[in-house]
């Protein structure tokens, strides 16, 4: 079990040097959601969100309304008569209820409490100033929380997950289904808006754990045995798929032991991200860089974590964070390697152990298509060791850092202590500044 | 801390001839006086005259009624102390020269006996003989049963230096005005209890009078009154005065508090804990009372049954006096106790150990931004007792700033020894007034370098009683014969001119003293006499439970204020005194009618016999009693017995705190011969520092030589804690795990609360906010399941730890190869006491907080010159600074970085917001390490 890659204690690359913990949550903290440059919003459990300054750390607003965990969070600017933008968010809750948040005042806005059903999850579109909620159907809002119009009642299990696509349109995952909607103003009335089943895509043979929208062309899905499909989002085909790559096929001999290894939860996609190049996938406790020009997996990670992957994302600087249920958070690079010509096919006893580095070369030698294509792969860079439990996701808030939340009820910041130490310096001379002390007593 | 043994060396040298003075003097807060008697070759920390006890002690004394002055106790209650020092003896000495204002008597023109409420008065009095020098506090206590309603009582710091009874002399009468209050709080309280007791018996007797009158007039039809009736009539009339007089004096006593809080200087004894509220109701009182200061004490009333009395109390010489503590009530008793063995803690050992401790605090006081590091600050908010006397005197109270003040200390105990020093030399006198006045050119020349503020001290100063300067007597008292010989700094004064007027002034009074006693120094009441108190002060408690005593003769004009600023105003009214006969007042035993006879007294020779000619008092009825008041156990008390008897069995019996203390004291002293070949030893510290935590620091700097001693790795892990790392003892024995906890608790730096950041003790696994949190964490190594998820924990943040594993004696933790821990923890050091040690930590300390000051509030450390300086060379100036100008190599570079953060949180956090705790680290590599 010592397959995953570990870096020690000598971090030179990483950054996180200071930490504060936050408290308030008493149950476990799922969800982050940054409302603007310097605020966030946790939830989780215990139906109970916070706001916080992520610069200082400062509890802002305790939001209370929700009985029961909290199942979908959304930020919302509104923009509307008034010329100030309002920060709002949605929160969706097991209660049955959905809340509309003052991020300023930290006050209810309006409740709804309607729903047949759990909403699971909740998109905003802001183009449309109008919000979706999916659970055992879909419905519109506006922003003053008037029902638009719904679908009928789709499933019981409901929507997993909603993304935007252009020309109107939602992508919905139900189970293994993927049905698109499209909105339409109604001919009748100004207010009025309709929502269209377009089309049902079934290619899936698991059920669609996430849904990313990569660009406005295309759109990403992936299911928990591990398939990855490449959707164009016009006309909704399928541009691509991946299935069983993170198994090492090109080994026919060993594959069956692998696949014998690997339960159906290790294989699933947890989470998926993109940048403009290529797709990062969170499968099972691996990392899998798919490039979309070259349709293929030009980097992974088979091993990245002691446990799944539940949420990664690309930062701007060819890195990639990734957070796991064994409570750590890993910081990765993705980096260019020159071709060794003639690496020798590693054996297939390292394949099935994985050792590292090699293990991937070896899978990316196998899968390399031309000779001269740069070879990629996930260099581990750092690892953020704090909490003592899952860690369900992070918000990256670039300078200001990095924000992780987890099932011991713990919100930890981490920054950059340079950074910090000057920024308090700074304060610092503006606070002796202030309080006239320059001339006195230094 | 600031005062490093080493500082101490320097002492001052001011004989010295100018061409030894090579190097510039040391600024004048740095510099200890020196030794006055170095030049004999004896050892400087040797008690300085053949004292008959081995070190400082407090007493209380009374000065009975019914036997003359007697000892009740000494504080420490240890017969050791005081030795063979006579404590009778003494106790006449001290209570010969009570000051207090005190009077009483019936004022003219008022029906009513009148309560005098009497300022203290503190004095200084050596006696060359005994080689013993004391302050002496005195109060007056209320008694219903004592004649006049009075009992005179003193406390009495004793010592055999003198110099620290005339440095600390400011101390030491803020620290025992505290005490006193305390006492009298609690007397009113008692006395308010006694009266309405008293009140009630009356009552019920004037019932059973009036009853048996209408029965007897009745039962009379004769048409006459028979002697029988007439009897009764009278004695019925005598129980109505009676009560009208009680009454008039339980309005007294209460209205007592109000009076008093219009003076600022009146800090009400407030009791700290509502639990100990219940013993001090035992006392049955009347709920009506609404006093502010005092009310919440008269809470709890037992019902009490009033018995029938006799309108005439009892002969004194009959009754049995209350004891100190009945006169207190328990519970204030046991408080001004504990005051008392705070000041017997305080001001314990040499005097020069004292003012460097006192020094440093004032040094320590300017440090607001760094002293909050290592060093305990808590003391930093107690009120300065600077304070209370420049309130007193009104000056310049509001020009000066927190500033000010915390200069003003350092510079004083400087101005105290000039005073004193030119005290040496004056020709000792027959004191007929304070030389305040006169005092003060005198003194500023020698503190001409001293900033403005501190003239308002020394006019305190001065005012106050240290100032007796020219006025002290030194020793020589056989000369003090020679009469009314004005000193010269008198002469120079024009409003003295004459000894009469000199006499107005209620300064200090020296008596002509036969015997070895001098007054040093009084303090004569010098505190402000409110507006309103000065109504009332020429009037005194009539004689009236004491009608039988003739006193007719006995009327006193009683002196007007005995304020200074008053003094002229009193001239007449003095002259026109009417002198009492000191047989009188022998014959009364009342001190009491001595001590608003100051002026008098010294005029009168006969006044020196009325106090020697009491001999000393074996103990006696009433003495026994106040023994047993203190120790309850001690039973079949011989009616002779010396107290250091009495004390010596009892010593298992008396308090923890006297016990504890006293431990401390036979260490340090024992210690000092030990120690004596080492250079480094030679602090002059048989003395305790003043701050409760100094045993713990001395267990702690033990602790500490012995690890840095026993561990090889003690660099790196000290390391550790000054670079902010937690570090994390880890061990089965959890008294060796504290122990090496405390061992280490003196090199961690604080983060601003007044606790350090250290967990003596953990048993359960650690997280990550633990580390926030805590610096020094000791963990216990269980066996259990517990224990693998404890030692789980431990590797999965091993990032944030270092370990030091008691039980095998390793050290897992970064690598160190600076050089400032090696100065701080050489294990080779020849401190061989605890306390040094830790002196000589915290100067290693100070000097990293003076850099990380440096560091940290370099404005171009940190921000671009211009806007347009990229970082880069920002970084470079940082790093050039904190290598080329502080001189750090290597780790010790993050020591002061750490230890800057630490400041830049601190000074920038909001003050009432805590602020998240930060956990800062660093992603280096642990090392093993191991013996």
């Amino acid at each position: 079990k010592s397959s995953v890659q570990t870096i020690g204690e000598e971090q030179i690359q990483n950054p996180y040097t200071e930490l504060l913990v936050l408290k308030g949550h008493q149950d476990i903290v799922r969800f982050l959601v940054q409302i603007d440059d310097c605020r966030f919003a946790s939830a989780g459990d215990d139906g109970i969100i916070f706001l916080w300054n992520a610069q200082t750390g400062e509890k802002l607003h305790e939001l209370h309304g929700h009985t029961h965990k909290i199942t979908a969070i959304a930020p919302f600017s509104s923009s509307d008569v008034a010329e100030e933008k309002t920060n709002l968010i949605i929160t969706a809750s097991a209660d049955r209820t959905v809340i509309i948040w003052d991020c300023t005042s930290g006050r209810q806005v309006q409740k709804v409490s309607c729903f047949h059903s759990t909403v699971k999850c909740l998109t905003v579109l802001q183009r449309l100033n109008v919000w979706l909620s999916g659970g055992s159907d879909l419905c519109v809002w506006n922003q003053e929380l008037d029902l638009l119009c719904k679908t009928s009642h789709l499933t019981d299990a409901g929507i997993s997950a909603l993304v935007e696509l252009p020309k109107n349109c939602v992508a919905a995952a139900v189970g293994k289904e993927l049905i698109i909607f499209r909105l339409s103003a109604s001919n009748n009335g100004s207010e009025g808006w309709n929502i269209l089943e377009v089309k049902r895509l079934v290619d899936h043979q698991d059920n669609i754990s996430s849904l990313v929208s990569v660009n406005d062309l295309t759109f990403v899905t992936g299911s928990h045995i591990g398939e990855l499909i490449v959707w164009d989002a016009l006309d909704w085909t399928k541009q691509a798929s991946e299935c069983n790559f993170w198994d090492s096929s090109v080994h026919p001999d060993v594959q069956p032991e692998i696949k014998l290894s690997q339960s159906p939860h290790e294989t699933s996609v947890q989470h998926l991200t993109s940048d403009e190049e290529c797709v990062f996938a969170a499968v099972g406790k691996g990392i899998y860089v798919y490039n979309l020009q070259m349709k293929r997996v030009i980097a992974c990670q088979r091993t990245a974590h002691d446990s799944s992957v539940l949420h990664i994302e690309k930062l701007p600087n060819r890195q990639l964070i990734s957070c796991s249920e064994d409570g750590s958070v890993r910081i990765w690079e993705l980096r260019e390697k020159q071709q060794l010509p003639a690496e020798p096919v590693p054996t297939g006893f390292f394949n099935m152990w994985g050792f590292g580095r090699t293990n991937k070369q070896a899978n990316q030698a196998a899968k390399k298509m031309q000779e001269n294509t740069p070879v990629y792969f996930l260099e581990l860079v750092g690892d953020l060791i704090g909490h003592s439990s899952a860690v369900q996701m992070f918000l990256y808030f670039g300078e200001l850092g990095l924000a992780t939340c987890s099932a011991d009820h713990l919100i930890i910041l981490w920054k950059d202590g340079e950074r910090e130490s000057s920024l308090r310096s700074l304060t610092l001379f503006k606070k002796l500044a202030q309080n006239g002390d320059l001339q006195l007593k230094l | 801390m600031i005062s490093a043994p080493d500082v101490v060396a320097f002492t001052r040298e001011e004989e010295l001839e100018d061409d030894l003075y090579r190097e510039p003097p040391l600024p004048e807060e740095y510099s200890v006086p020196l030794f006055p008697f170095s030049g004999q070759g004896a050892n400087p920390w040797a008690k300085v005259a053949g004292s008959k006890f081995t070190r400082d002690f407090i007493l209380i004394s009374e000065f009975s009624e019914q036997v003359g002055p007697q000892p009740l106790l000494t504080i420490p209650d240890d017969a050791k102390v005081s030795g063979t020092f006579d404590l009778n003896y003494f106790s006449l000495r001290i209570m010969s020269v009570d000051y207090q204002a005190s009077f009483v008597g019936h004022p003219p023109g008022s029906a009513y006996p009148k309560l005098n409420f009497v300022e203290d008065s503190k004095v200084v009095l050596g006696d060359s003989k005994e080689g013993a020098f004391a302050y002496v506090h005195h109060l007056t206590l209320y008694d219903l049963e004592a004649r006049g309603f009075v009992r005179p009582f003193c406390m009495a710091y004793i010592s055999a230096d003198e110099h620290k009874i005339m440095q600390q002399f400011q101390e030491l009468s803020t620290e025992f005005s505290k005490a006193s209050e305390c006492l009298k709080t609690g007397n009113r309280k008692a006395f308010a209890n006694e009266l309405e007791k008293k009140l009630k018996d009356l009552d019920y007797t004037r019932t059973v009078l009036h009853n048996e009158t209408e029965q007897q007039k009745k039962a009379n039809d004769k048409g006459y009154y028979t002697t029988q009736a007439i009897e009764k009539a009278n004695e019925l009339a005598s129980v109505e005065k009676s009560i009208i007089e009680h009454q008039d004096l339980l309005r007294q006593i209460r209205s007592y508090p109000y009076r008093k809080l219009k003076d600022s200087e009146f800090h009400p004894y407030e009791p700290e804990c509502a639990l100990d509220r219940a013993d001090v109701g035992s006392h049955d009182q009347d709920p009506t009372a609404s006093e502010p200061g005092e009310t919440h004490l008269y809470t709890h009333v037992p019902s009490y049954t009033p018995k029938l009395i006799k309108a005439k109390s009892a002969k004194c010489f009959d009754k049995k006096l209350k004891t100190l503590e009945e006169l207190c009530d328990v519970y204030f008793f046991t408080q001004t106790l504990d005051q008392l063995h705070h000041i017997e803690r305080t001001f314990r050992g040499d005097v020069c150990y004292l003012l460097t401790e006192q020094i440093s605090r004032a040094l320590l006081k300017q440090q607001s931004v760094t002293n909050f590091l290592f060093e305990d600050v808590s003391f930093l908010d107690e009120k300065p007792p600077e304070k209370q006397y420049r309130g007193c005197q009104g000056l310049g109270q509001d020009a000066m700033d927190e500033k000010c003040l915390e200069e003003s200390l350092a510079p004083k105990v400087v101005i105290s020894l000039g005073s004193y020093k030119s005290s040496v030399e004056c020709v000792p006198i027959k004191m007929e007034q304070e030389v305040e006045d006169s005092e003060e050119p005198k003194m500023s020349e020698s503190v001409m370098s001293e900033q403005q503020e501190n003239l308002d001290y020394l006019d305190a100063d001065i005012k106050g009683s240290i100032s007796s300067g020219e006025s002290i007597e030194v020793l020589g008292t056989e000369k003090s014969g020679s009469g009314l010989t004005k000193s010269e700094s008198q002469a120079s004064l024009p409003a003295m001119a004459s000894p009469q007027a000199g006499r107005s002034k209620v300064g200090s009074r020296r008596t002509v003293s036969e015997d070895s006693i001098e007054v040093l120094s009084t303090c004569p009441s010098e505190s402000l006499i409110p507006e309103d108190f000065k109504a009332s002060y020429p009037s005194a408690i009539n004689e009236e439970p004491y009608a039988d005593d003739d006193q007719g003769g006995l009327r006193f004009t009683p002196r007007a204020s005995p304020g200074v600023h008053d003094g002229q105003d009193d001239i007449s009214k003095q002259e026109s005194l009417v002198q009492v006969d000191a047989a009188c007042c022998i014959g009364k035993e009342s001190p009491n009618f001595l001590e608003p006879l100051a002026e008098q007294l010294g005029q009168r020779p006969c006044e020196e016999d009325g106090v020697v000619r009491i001999p000393p008092q074996p103990y006696r009825g009433p003495a026994e009693q106040g023994l047993r008041g203190g120790f309850p156990s001690h039973q079949g008390l011989s009616a002779g017995l010396l107290p250091y008897e009495l004390d010596s069995r009892h010593l298992t019996g008396s308090r923890e705190v006297s016990k504890s203390s006293l431990d401390e004291c036979s260490d340090s002293t024992s210690h000092i011969s030990s120690a004596a070949s080492t250079c480094s030893d030679r602090t002059p510290s048989p003395a305790q520092p003043a701050q409760p935590g100094d045993r713990h620091r001395k267990r702690a700097g033990q602790n500490a030589l012995r690890f840095i001693r026993q561990y090889p790795f003690a660099h790196p892990a000290i390391y550790s804690l000054l670079s902010g790392r937690t570090l994390v003892v880890l061990g089965e024995d959890e008294a060796m795990v504290k122990r090496l906890v405390t061992a280490l608790s003196i090199f961690v730096p604080s983060s601003g609360g007044y606790t350090k950041p250290v967990k003596h003790w953990v048993t359960s696994a650690l997280h990550l906010v633990d580390f926030q949190r805590w610096k020094l964490i000791g963990l216990q190594r269980a066996v259990s399941p517990g224990g693998v998820n404890v030692l789980h924990a431990l590797s999965r943040y091993s990032r944030y730890l270092s370990i030091l594993d008691a039980d095998s004696k390793t050290l897992r933790c970064p690598l160190y190869k600076g050089s400032v821990v090696a100065r701080l923890a050489d294990h080779r050091t020849q401190i061989k006491r605890g306390s040094t040690y830790y002196m000589h930590v915290q100067s290693i300390l100070t000097q990293l907080c003076s850099k990380a000051f440096l560091f940290t509030f370099c404005h171009h450390l940190h921000l671009p010159i211009s806007e347009r300086e990229p970082e880069e060379s920002v970084v470079n100036r940082r790093m050039n600074f904190l290598k080329l100008q502080l001189g750090l190599a290597n780790e010790d570079i993050k020591i002061v970085q750490y230890l800057a953060e630490l400041l830049k949180l601190h000074y920038i956090q909001e003050p009432g917001q805590g602020g998240n705790p930060l956990l800062r680290f660093d992603y280096v590599p642990s090392f093993l390490y191991k013996i």
